[in-house]
């Protein structure tokens, strides 16, 4: 749950969270053990199809969401279910109340549903006088405790046995021993209990199918089958976004269900209620059951050109599973009820502006969500939106203007790069870094030193550089980035000598400017967008096969963002879109394209491990090239655990949060060191930054380099 | 090794996976069989594993003292079939029942059912259990034996969509896919079976 009323206080949430030492063991335990169990489950299926199909099959059930839902009710009706729609969660929770009301239930057995959560259905039932008890373990220990949900699948993840055992002592009247097994049996029977006494059962719904009126709930304990059977009235409470066409849109995000959120095949229980069933409990021997479905923002939402694909989401918590940033903090101070990334973007419409805007800027845009997303929702991407969106409602804070107004001009932002390599003369060290940071920086972020600007840019030194290529087989231009240009201009050099040797002319065209991405990454849509269009406006696509950057978080930005940014300007559209088809990263250029051989490189067997950049691995979908040419280039490759984890760089990100920065360095430092590597390489100079800046500040003697400067250096 | 034998063996794989216990039976009788046999090596007090023992609530205690004599629920099967199994029941000295599920809320030894078909991508039992006897029966048993003809395994889901749907058109209807026992991960991601449903799952393939 959010309280926090601005960032300051949220940062101080989160420090909670850094320092909850259970915590942060069991999110890294399970951190790892997805991955593998993930991985596993969908072994020998093409999950990237799954994906798509599943993408496709709600894109249309969204379109078609009021035909769909006359369909459901028709049917359902048919079947003796009387349905209700909702418009928002106060008057879902009415209806529920009222149906107890109505059929003189007094006592309530609850199986899991985070639509429940949504509407705060509990508090609005027991204020009404009912006894509500949820019995799905994780939910009873969380109900018991007065919490929220810290995740979609695990509720109660947060939770050590040692403090359910507690827990159930408090409960049982009797001390109760921590072993696991013996707890969940004393759940079953305590629970047992209440749906024997209960006259209402609650359920959610994973699947509401139009055709046949009924729906699917995915389950393992078998709690939501006794709640759906015991008692003689049944309410299952579901959203508009549960809705589908066919059983067979059911049957297929079933195989990408069970398999995305666990690891598992699928559940112990899938169950499918159709009409009205036998109850022996029930007057007439029917079941009465009521179909609630919520709306709350959700038919907007699907008319939403960009936010539509919200609707995609099957609710498997797979965005918090592999968040890094859900990995150090857990899911109360990653969501509000609904968790991670997906819970980002829900909080915004489902819970306001309010709870939403310390929880958007929290995304370290690494792209792990987007990558594992069964709905192939661009995650990363709306989440920016919606910061964005906040902002306009909000007004920019100073820094953004002022970052903004500089980057709009390309001379005025270069001009002030020149005078900061002045300005940092009395604390810049010979090796590169700055003594003590400037006071704009507070203490949390002397994890890591930082680079002085460099003597010559990249962009000077072109100009008495540049090389001739006398029979060039391949034209590209450069495109450098900022901290390639005026913080490390020796990686350009290094891939300029490489790419002449190799009869590739070059470019280096001056009115292009930095990219755009961090500004972006601060929700600044507005000068993203002008500087996408200074940087179009720069390049003549015509002159080159390919334009090529060193900074994958560049690369990933004029490839994928680009054309999405100028969508609106026909003209330019075209442009971006040839220009994002000729962006590429400097290893694949030189692995695929250029095809160089390990003939032409000086052996020297140093011992190289590798880190994988988010925006490379996961935004360009490059994992060989990089991995390849290190061994190409002369050196021995030795594989880093979580290679493609983020190292806690983000751009602004680190500014906004050092300290989840921090302890994701730490970690990545940790399995690099762990390697006994002598150097990491990277394709990054982002990454460079924090991972050199992370090894100065530790003392170790781990160097690290830009896979060009390897590449430059063994050169014969 | 023909389609059938395939289907079998992945299927035998998939619910192994998930802790269900899988054995080849030759006929009803074989199942009869075993069913007695199972209970009768579950201990007497098994019931107990499942919650009588701990320290409980008195109102929750209570409901464990109204269980005597071993249990056998076969309620919605055949005739000749309920009769063949209560009559072996009886001899072994458990009581077997039909109805009245409602009255052994705080558990039954062994529920038997017959399964509709088998799905062998995962190793799942689909049950079709509109008759509410039946439907407690796989829910209120401590050990749940279903009975799947061999002939009845399908690839996938989607190989059943069809005898789901005209099942689902005939409305009320409650259909279960059932794979493995009743379980949780909800304590530190450790895994326990039998939380609400069955602690143990044992499927009895059947030659036809």
């Amino acid at each position: 749950m959010q309280k926090a009323k601005n960032l300051k206080e949220y940062r101080e949430e989160l420090r909670e969270s850094l320092d909850n030492d259970f915590l942060r063991t069991t999110l890294d335990n399970f951190a790892i053990a997805y991955k593998a169990g993930r991985a596993n489950a969908f072994k020998d299926m093409d999950v990237k199809e799954l994906i798509n199909e599943i993408a496709c099959s709600k894109d249309e059930a969204g379109a078609n969401a009021d035909a769909l839902y006359k369909e459901f009710k028709e049917n359902a009706e048919a079947a003796g279910i009387h349905v209700h729609y909702a418009k928002d969660g106060d008057e879902a929770n009415r209806i529920i109340a009222q149906i107890a009301k109505d059929t003189n239930c007094k006592k309530i057995v609850k199986s899991k549903s985070m639509t429940a959560e949504e509407t705060l259905l509990n508090h609005d039932l027991e204020a009404a006088g009912l006894e509500v008890t949820e019995t799905d373990l994780g939910e009873w220990i969380i109900q018991l405790r007065h919490e929220g949900p810290s995740h979609m699948v695990m509720p109660a993840i947060h939770l050590s046995r040692y403090q359910v055992g507690e827990l159930f002592s408090d409960v049982t009247g009797k001390k109760q021993d921590s072993d696991i097994d013996k707890l969940v049996k004393v759940a079953r029977r305590e629970l047992r209990q209440k749906y024997v006494d209960a006259d209402m059962g609650i359920t959610g719904a994973n699947f509401a199918v139009a055709e046949t009126g009924g729906i699917g709930l995915v389950t393992n304990e078998g709690n939501a089958r006794l709640c759906s059977t015991l008692p003689r009235v049944h309410v299952a409470l579901m959203g508009l976004d549960k809705l589908l066409p066919k059983l067979h849109d059911a049957l297929r995000i079933l195989k990408a269900l069970p398999r995305n959120a666990t690891g598992q095949q699928i559940t112990s229980y899938v169950t499918w209620i159709t009409g009205a069933n036998e109850c022996a409990s029930a007057e007439d021997g029917k079941k009465e059951i009521h179909y609630v479905m919520l709306d709350n923002g959700r038919s907007e939402l699907i008319k939403d050109p960009l936010f539509s694909q919200v609707n995609r989401c099957i609710r498997c918590g797979a965005c918090a599973n592999v968040c890094p940033v859900y990995r150090l903090v857990g899911g109360h101070k990653m969501g509000h009820i609904y968790i991670g990334a997906i819970g980002l973007i829900l909080t915004y419409f489902f819970h306001g502006k309010d709870k939403a805007k310390n929880l958007v800027q929290n995304c370290i845009n690494c792209e792990a969500c987007k990558d594992v997303c069964a709905g192939g929702i661009d995650l990363p991407r709306l989440i920016k939106e919606i910061h964005a969106r906040i902002l306009e409602e909000d007004g920019h804070p100073l820094p953004n203007m002022l970052l903004g107004k500089v980057l709009k001009n390309r001379k005025l932002f270069h001009g002030l790069l020149r005078a900061a390599k002045w300005g940092q003369k009395p604390v810049a060290e010979k090796d590169g870094f700055i003594r003590h940071l400037p006071l704009i920086f507070s203490k949390e972020h002397s994890f890591r030193a930082l680079p002085t600007i460099a003597e010559t840019p990249f962009r000077d030194w072109w100009k008495d550089n540049k090389p001739h290529v006398e029979k060039p087989k391949h034209r590209v231009a450069l495109f450098s980035g900022c901290v390639q240009d005026f913080v490390y201009p020796e990686q350009m050099a290094a891939a300029v000598k490489v790419f002449a040797a190799n009869d590739v002319a070059m470019e280096y065209p001056m009115e292009q400017s930095c990219c755009g991405l961090p500004v972006q990454m601060m929700g600044e849509m507005k000068t993203s967008k002008e500087v996408a269009i200074q940087n179009l406006r720069a390049f003549e696509l015509g002159a080159y096969d390919y334009i090529i950057t060193l900074c994958a978080s560049c690369a990933g930005h004029l490839k994928h963002n680009y054309p999405k940014l100028v969508m609106d300007k026909p003209a330019l559209k075209l442009k971006a879109d040839e220009f994002a088809s000729k962006v590429i990263d400097y290893s694949s250029f030189v692995h695929d394209v250029l095809k160089v051989e390990e003939k032409d490189y000086k052996k020297v067997d140093t011992k190289a491990t590798y880190h994988a950049p988010c925006h490379l691995c996961r935004g360009l979908d490059v994992h060989e090239a990089p991995r390849k040419l290190i061994e190409t280039g002369g050196m021995e490759y030795v594989e880093c655990s979580e290679e493609e984890v983020c190292c806690g760089f983000g751009g602004t990100f680190s500014m906004k949060f050092p300290e989840l920065s921090a302890e994701l360095l730490s970690n990545k430092l940790n399995n690099v060191e762990e390697t006994g590597a002598e150097v990491l390489l990277t394709d990054c100079p982002g990454c460079i930054m924090q991972l050199r800046g992370g090894l100065k500040t530790r003392g170790s003697k781990v160097k690290v380099q830009h896979i060009a400067e390897i590449m430059a250096e063994n050169t014969k | 090794m023909s389609a059938t034998q395939e289907l079998v063996q992945k299927f035998t794989e998939k619910a192994e996976l998930v802790s269900a216990f899988v054995t080849t039976v030759s006929s009803e009788d074989e199942a009869f069989k075993y069913v007695i046999d199972l209970c009768d090596k579950k201990d007497a007090c098994q019931l107990l594993m499942s919650g009588c023992e701990r320290d409980l609530s008195d109102k929750a205690e209570a409901l464990c003292d109204t269980k005597q004599q071993k249990i056998i629920a076969a309620p919605g099967q055949k005739k000749g079939f309920y009769k063949e199994l209560a009559t072996l029941s009886k001899k072994a000295g458990f009581e077997c029942i039909d109805s009245g599920m409602r009255d052994h809320l705080a558990g039954i030894d062994i529920g038997v059912t017959y399964a509709e078909y088998g799905i062998a991508e995962t190793g799942t039992l689909m049950i079709d259990c509109p008759s509410e006897e039946l439907r407690l029966a796989t829910m209120i048993s401590e050990y749940h034996v279903c009975i799947l003809p061999k002939s009845k395994i399908k690839k996938d889901s989607y190989a059943v969509e069809k005898m789901m749907l005209t099942r689902m058109k005939k409305t009320p209807n409650y259909m279960a896919y059932v794979t493995g026992a009743s379980r949780t991960a909800d304590i530190e991601r450790v895994l326990a079976l039998g939380v609400h449903g069955p602690l143990e799952l044992h499927i009895l393939l059947l030659e036809d």
